[in-house]
């Protein structure tokens, strides 16, 4: 147990490594000059070589790499190319919000598709279970931006019953909830048809096994046999939802583009829009480390609720 | 899924099952009905993107600004207008070529790239095969959308970039499916009957390697299909795809996305192909892979 969990870990650490370079890389992926792009048109050659200097661009590549991943050791990404405050600050406001949205999302859609998928797997072929897939289609193949636009449309615009922008600022925690309410729904879709997918799938896997069988047959209560299916399937269900959480974090761009919420992914839609990389760099950053790290946690957890994965 | 997988004995007693497994697969094909609607409706749809330049029934980038906005069922534009007094079903037309081009290069550039980059860490083990896939590993480090968004925001507007960034979210996928497969079927009796017999690596390769892992690779990559919509049709949302003034259903949705007060039917539409194709591409995925008998 201790020595794979010590060894999951060291493997997390050249994830992470790569992470960053791939992150380091985007500078240098960007078309045109990093520097020229910031510097102002009439510029001298002369000055343009000395912000390089200051910058630490006219050093060879690994050297430069090794500098910034110190720097980001300590907690510096930067400073906003647009408005010249630190990243990390904007960064660390925009992570509350985003974890909120993503915690909200993940509770409706375990919830939900925790029991959908159970249902539909005690009831296979019937209407339930029917419905349970249409679900499980629907959320996976739906685009969560455009759910979000529908969304606004009849509950902002036609029922005006909620509103469609931003987070209420200073509304009190009523106001706050109710911006909450419609990205949450939207954001909430996918995993909603992930988890209703796994979860049958992983309750009918135990169901079909010859111990359920036999607890049926020794006249074991209907609700006895059932709380033996969820606990043998627990352990699958356990990490797609751990990975969805994850998926969560990252993949909300879109949604807080449509709601304007100001998270992590609309502060990434304004860096792309502003070309501000710095910004783009920082967010990606802390968002790949949260997900490696937190797919750590949920292999780690899982070694804890099911002993036999470490012995694989 | 929804799918009824019937086994062909089960309504053709007197015919008898199909001999062949291709057969079998596609007997259950055609008799499977949401997999067939799913692969007509599909069917329609690529049609009309091929079709666009001779169905659309305007140009999709000319529009005249006192046009704007009109209901679907208006006269002489039977999906209504956008913003710009640009007839929506031509762009719709034009706009699906576009997002079908975006979204199914990557996949089909995953698939060959992933599936020669993961047969060939599969079937040579060892030190490639470590440095092939904790290369792949660090990939994973980022949900697909981050990835794709850390890529074309560096890379910048544009469809090329799209598809370069999108290939580089699918090729880490497909090899580690490639992967699997190989180590899998290379593990098996008559991979080492036929090494044991004299055939070459190329031959085993060819006849005995790559015959079995093709068909769940194929099956993954079509899983693909409908994310790799989603996000190109996501990226052209962001203003990171194919830019303005050319149709593309993410694009049409964004610009359209501030007229919702005024018609609120019409910037609904793009999302609705671009939810109704990806649908379609699952369904017919489902279908597949029942149909094959490929778990996962």
């Amino acid at each position: 147990m201790w020595v794979y969990a010590g060894h999951r870990l060291l493997l997390a650490i050249p994830t992470l490594l790569g992470a960053s370079i791939i992150v380091f890389a985007m500078v240098h992926l960007a078309p045109g000059d990093p520097i020229a792009a910031v510097m102002p048109a009439e510029s001298s050659q002369a000055e343009i070589e000395a912000t390089k200097r200051a910058y630490g661009f006219d050093r060879p590549l690994p050297v430069q790499y090794l500098v910034w991943l110190g720097r980001v050791a300590q907690g510096d990404l930067g400073r906003s190319i647009a408005t010249r405050r630190p990243v990390i600050l904007d960064v660390r406001d925009a992570l509350v919000n985003s974890l909120v949205l993503a915690l909200s999302s993940s509770g409706l859609a375990f919830a939900l598709g925790i029991a959908l998928g159970l249902l539909a797997a005690f009831r296979q072929g019937r209407a339930l279970d029917r419905i349970a897939s249409a679900v499980a289609v629907v959320g996976v193949s739906v685009p969560h931006y455009w759910a979000g636009i529908i969304l606004i449309i009849v509950f902002s615009v036609q029922l005006n019953w909620l509103p469609a922008m931003g987070t209420a600022d200073g509304g009190g925690p009523l106001e706050y909830l109710r911006h909450m309410a419609l990205p949450t729904v939207a954001l909430s879709l996918i995993p909603l048809g992930v988890i209703t997918r796994v979860v049958r799938s992983a309750a009918l896997d135990i169901l079909n096994q010859e111990f359920v069988l036999a607890l049926r047959a020794k006249g074991l209560a209907a609700r006895r046999v059932f709380t033996h299916v969820v606990k043998n399937s627990a352990p699958q269900i356990f990490t797609v939802l751990g990975l969805q959480f994850g998926f969560q974090l990252g993949g909300s761009v879109l949604v807080e583009a449509v709601f304007s919420w100001p998270g992590t992914g609309y502060l990434l839609n304004l860096a792309i829009f502003q070309r501000d990389l710095p910004v783009l760099q920082g967010v990606i950053l802390v968002l790949a480390t949260f997900f490696v790290l937190l797919n750590l946690a949920v292999d780690l957890l899982q070694t804890l609720v099911d002993p036999r994965i470490a012995r694989h | 899924m929804a799918v009824v997988t019937a086994l062909p004995h089960e309504l053709d007693p007197v015919a008898g099952a199909p001999r062949s497994y291709w057969r079998t697969v596609a007997w259950r094909l055609a008799h499977d009905r949401t997999t067939l609607a799913a692969g007509t409706v599909l069917t329609l749809i690529v049609l009309s993107a091929v079709l666009a330049p001779w169905l659309a029934p305007y140009d999709p980038n000319a529009g005249s600004i006192r046009l704007r906005l009109a209901p679907v069922g208006a006269p002489a534009h039977l999906l209504g207008t956008d913003e710009q007094g640009r007839d929506m079903l031509s762009r719709l037309l034009w706009g699906g070529r576009m997002t079908l081009v975006a979204a199914l290069t990557p996949v089909v550039v995953g698939f060959v790239l992933g599936t020669g980059l993961g047969v060939l860490a599969g079937y040579v083990g060892g030190l490639a095969n470590t440095l092939v896939m904790r290369t792949m590993d660090i990939f994973y480090a980022f949900p697909a959308v981050l990835l794709a968004i850390a890529i074309s925001g560096a890379l910048g507007p544009g469809l090329t970039n799209t598809v370069i960034s999108l290939s580089i979210v699918f090729v880490p996928r497909v090899v580690r499916v490639a992967e699997s497969a190989t180590v899998q079927v290379k593990g098996l009796e008559y991979i080492a009957a036929a090494r044991a017999s004299g055939a070459g690596v190329g031959p085993i390769m060819r006849h005995h390697l790559l015959a079995n892992v093709l068909g769940p690779i194929l099956v993954f990559a079509s899983t693909q299909v409908s994310l790799s919509i989603i996000l190109a049709a996501g990226l052209s949302f962001l203003g990171l795809g194919v830019t303005p003034p050319a149709a593309e259903w993410g694009l049409m949705l964004n610009t359209l996305r501030q007229s919702i007060y005024v018609n609120a039917v019409v910037p609904a539409l793009p999302g609705l192909a671009i939810f109704v194709t990806s649908m379609a591409f699952n369904l017919l995925s489902d279908g597949l892979r029942d149909a094959m008998e490929i778990r996962g």
